[in-house]
């Protein structure tokens, strides 16, 4: 099947199998890598994208469900010259990974949180980041980067 | 995933067409159940007919008696929709509770309520505020829909367009949580109105179903209190790693007695 959809501001075509999951087309066929597969059974956020501004985990939505979407992925998150999106430079600020796997969708998700959750509490974060885990536990600081996340968010760097 | 012949149809009546057509079809709403049963092969349909593309599935309608959510409405639409929070609160904070916020942002309350999970939460919804099912071909109520695990009382052909739920006087909804899945291990929707009371459990047993010791007790007076020394028997309960069914009969009094505080 022919696909067309928008992926970080670009347009791409593409002949799928009716079966390809959104993620195998993001990672495989775009050779966007930096979207995981963790569990590939939808719990742990890994692969966590926005689909028309939504996070959504990609590895439990067919490619053929994104036509004609807006799909943002962890690549397009970065500004001009590299220039990190202010919930990038919030975890590495606050060395919000450890391992790094479960990084790319703890971001998109957090991105997520925050556009629902302008000043979200440290309870807010924790109960909302539920669908992202971190094998390494390392929760502790994900959730102080989401916070200073979100106050970048509200207040750009000039 | 076994290959699969996909359709993406505009309309109700287009998607009805697809389905008449028969085979191993499926429909597909937001598929956060279907597409992982399909990756374990637990699914294999032949013809899969998305949902997805059709407008006159989706949004939340407010009238005289009450909410009418389209069957393809975003669980996270329900969850941040002002009318719900107004009208039925129960209501928006249940589907704020479903899943993770990436699964509420594309899990549908059509989807969730075909599927029947003894887990999910939407069945205690429907059927503890007594909300009627609307279909291609008829409206069925509540009390009428949910037939056994997995199992509605939708026949071949037949698609959910839409769901509504007359406002009641005061509703809560509480839920223990497994604490690895997050799933209800047990449920309760508490509710009264102006048709009675009613107490709908899900999670702890094959199918969402109701109590009637707890609706008439609370319908005599609506206080946690109300609910002391009754009790749903263990043997119809499930019993798992998680919890066995006499802690499951626990469980469902000391929730619907918290649904009952929440809802004063």
């Amino acid at each position: 099947m022919k696909i067309s959809m928008k992926v970080n501001g670009e347009t791409v075509s593409a002949e799928v199998e009716s079966r390809t999951l959104l993620v195998a087309f993001i990672r495989e066929q775009l050779r966007l890598t930096g979207t995981h597969v963790g569990c590939d059974t939808g719990q742990c956020g890994a692969c966590t994208i926005h689909m028309n501004g939504l996070a959504v985990k990609s590895c439990n939505v067919l490619a053929v469900q994104a036509e004609g979407a807006d799909i943002l992925t962890i690549e397009g998150l970065a500004g001009d010259e590299g220039r990190l999106h202010p919930m990038q430079e919030a975890f590495r600020e606050h060395h919000g990974l450890q391992c790094g796997f479960c990084t790319p969708g703890m971001v998109m998700s957090a991105i997520d949180l925050v556009n629902n959750h302008p000043n979200p509490s440290e309870e807010t974060i924790r109960a909302e980041l539920d669908g992202n885990l971190c094998r390494c536990t390392g929760y502790h600081n994900i959730v102080k980067a989401v916070k200073a996340g979100a106050a970048y968010m509200r207040t750009p760097a000039p | 995933m076994h290959p699969f012949n996909y359709r993406n149809p505009k309309s109700v009546a287009e998607a009805a067409a697809a389905l008449a057509e028969g085979g191993d079809v499926r429909l597909l709403a937001g598929g956060q159940s279907l597409i992982a049963a399909m990756k374990l092969r637990l699914s294999a349909p032949t013809d899969l007919i998305d949902l997805g593309g059709i407008g006159e599935l989706t949004g939340i309608r407010v009238d005289g008696a009450g909410i009418t959510v389209g069957a393809m409405t975003r669980h996270a639409e329900v969850a941040r929709s002002k009318e719900v929070q107004a009208k039925i609160p129960a209501l928006a904070s249940l589907a704020g509770s479903i899943g993770d916020r990436m699964v509420r942002n594309m899990g549908t309350i059509g989807g969730s309520l075909a599927h029947n999970d003894p887990v999910a939460d939407y069945p205690a919804a429907v059927l503890g505020l007594n909300a009627t099912v609307h279909t291609n071909k008829r409206n069925i109520a509540a009390d009428d829909f949910f037939t056994g695990m997995f199992e509605t009382a939708l026949q071949t052909g037949e698609i959910i367009v839409s769901v509504s739920f007359p406002v009641p006087r005061r509703a809560a909804y509480v839920k223990f949580r497994n604490p690895a899945s997050r799933y209800a291990i047990v449920g309760v929707m508490a509710a009264a109105s102006a048709s009675g009371v009613r107490v709908a459990v899900t999670g702890a047993a094959s199918c969402v179903f109701r109590v009637g010791a707890m609706e008439q007790a609370l319908a005599a007076k609506w206080s946690p209190d109300a609910l002391a020394g009754i009790s749903v028997p263990a043997d119809q309960l499930n019993s798992d790693m998680h919890a066995s069914a006499e802690y499951r009969a626990h469980l469902i009094t000391v929730m619907a007695r918290r649904a009952v505080e929440a809802a004063k």
